[in-house]
């Protein structure tokens, strides 16, 4: 499965590269992200597309499970 | 992570038209006019209170922009997003907050600003506005390429506290009525609401903004990028809310003429508008953004903050601020070179397209 590392990145970048895997068909990919913007611009956009989010807490980051 | 009432659509427009209404109480207040709330003209006002450019109009510190960046400290700490961060090409924003104040002083105002000017009647904010658009529009066009200043990685807690604490003891110098400060005796710097009315007003913009990511910039780059429409309801809730309380205050008045603090000369509204958004794009955030992450530990934040201030002296010191009358003798020979600089960047910081 792909895993997005949009860790430290600022905004619009971790939206950025989950377009390219939704754009790209991915169906199934995790995004890690560590910032609370980036974790709401992220679930938003792939709950627009219709992906399934499930969020699991890491001790300094949060990883998404994207589904559909 | 935990749930966060104000990123919902409800919650952004809840947030922009609170914001809005305080911004055009402010003005009726004592705030310059159109100027309830402007994090450029702010910051500048604050550079000259230090004495960093002289320009004797223009010289107070505003307790908007502290209660701004403390709100946001604040709130931060307690919802557990005060995280201290940087070195994401940390000198490269300095100059983008530089070049972004310069930018914004051709035109007179930040993001912020261009809509409540819009809201208030002043039909010179929609060439403002305009320049806004291209200018975000063409740093979004390099983010898609791949533009990125890199990632930024955690700091010690006291890196985190260094801006909110520099302009908290700026703030403590005035309160205290340390004498070397320099402070307007006329001109929009002695324009000002109450003092309490003002720190009270900022701490509560920036515990908003912080808890909705409100973003003049993000709002455009958004709609542009990934067709979301979330932060541009709030900014559209923002205006409507200055608009109407305009209305109901008598502080609207239509026209491109004779506007407070404003001048004519479309070409430099559009095109400093056109260099501020382009640098806000390429840094991720407009002003008050810069602020509000600067308050949450964004070190890199802080940098740009800091960048206007020094754009703010050099942009009084060189003549390339605008006035009334129209641009300074050098406000375009800043404006062009800043939209040089903002090219290289987003050039050279564009890497060729990597999978993820």
């Amino acid at each position: 499965m792909d895993t997005i590392d949009a860790r430290g990145l600022s905004c619009p970048q971790p939206v950025i590269m989950v377009t390219r895997a939704v754009v790209e068909g991915k169906t199934e990919f995790t995004v890690l992200v560590d910032s609370e913007a980036s974790f709401e611009n992220v679930t938003r956009y792939l709950e627009s597309k219709k992906y399934t989010c499930k969020t699991e807490e890491k001790d300094d980051h949060t990883v998404i499970s994207a589904s559909k | 992570m935990k749930g966060n009432l104000f990123k919902t659509r409800m919650g952004i427009i809840t947030a922009g038209s609170v914001i809005g209404v305080i911004a055009a109480l402010l003005a009726y207040l004592g705030n310059p006019k159109n100027m309830g709330f402007c994090i450029a003209c702010f910051e500048r006002d604050i550079a000259g209170a230090l004495g960093l450019h002289r320009a004797a109009v223009v010289q107070y510190v505003r307790p908007e922009i502290i209660g701004i960046i403390a709100g946001a400290l604040i709130i931060s700490l307690i919802k557990g997003e005060f995280k201290p961060r940087g070195g994401s090409s940390t000198i490269i924003r300095f100059f983008l907050g530089v070049f972004a104040m310069i930018g914004a002083l051709v035109f007179l105002g930040c993001p912020w600003r261009a809509f409540i000017r819009l809201a208030g009647g002043d039909w010179n904010a929609i060439l403002g506005i305009l320049g806004l658009i291209v200018g975000i529009g063409a740093g979004s066009f390099f983010i898609r390429k791949g533009y990125s200043l890199g990632r930024s990685y955690p700091q010690g807690r006291a890196a985190g506290y260094i801006m909110p604490g520099f302009f908290i003891i700026v703030f403590a110098m005035m309160v205290f009525g340390f004498s070397k400060l320099f402070m307007s005796e006329s001109g929009p710097g002695a324009m000002k609401a109450p003092f309490i009315i003002s720190i009270i007003a900022g701490l509560i913009v920036g515990i908003l903004a912080q808890r909705s990511r409100f973003c003049t910039m993000g709002s455009i780059r958004d709609v542009i990028l990934v067709k979301d429409f979330h932060l541009m309801s709030g900014v559209a809730a923002f205006t409507a809310a200055v608009f109407v309380m305009n209305l109901i205050l008598g502080q609207f008045k239509a026209g491109f003429e004779a506007q407070p603090i404003a001048h004519t000369m479309h070409l430099w509204n559009f095109l400093g508008m056109t260099l501020a958004g382009f640098a806000f794009s390429l840094a991720g955030g407009c002003p008050g953004r810069q602020l509000i992450l600067s308050g949450e530990g964004d070190t890199d934040a802080g940098v740009f903050v800091a960048g206007m201030l020094v754009g703010a002296a050099f942009s009084h010191n060189f003549a390339m601020a605008s006035s009334g009358k129209g641009i300074g003798e050098f406000g375009a020979w800043g404006t062009i070179i800043g939209l040089v600089f903002c090219l290289v960047i987003a050039y050279t910081m564009t890497q060729k397209r990597k999978t993820a």
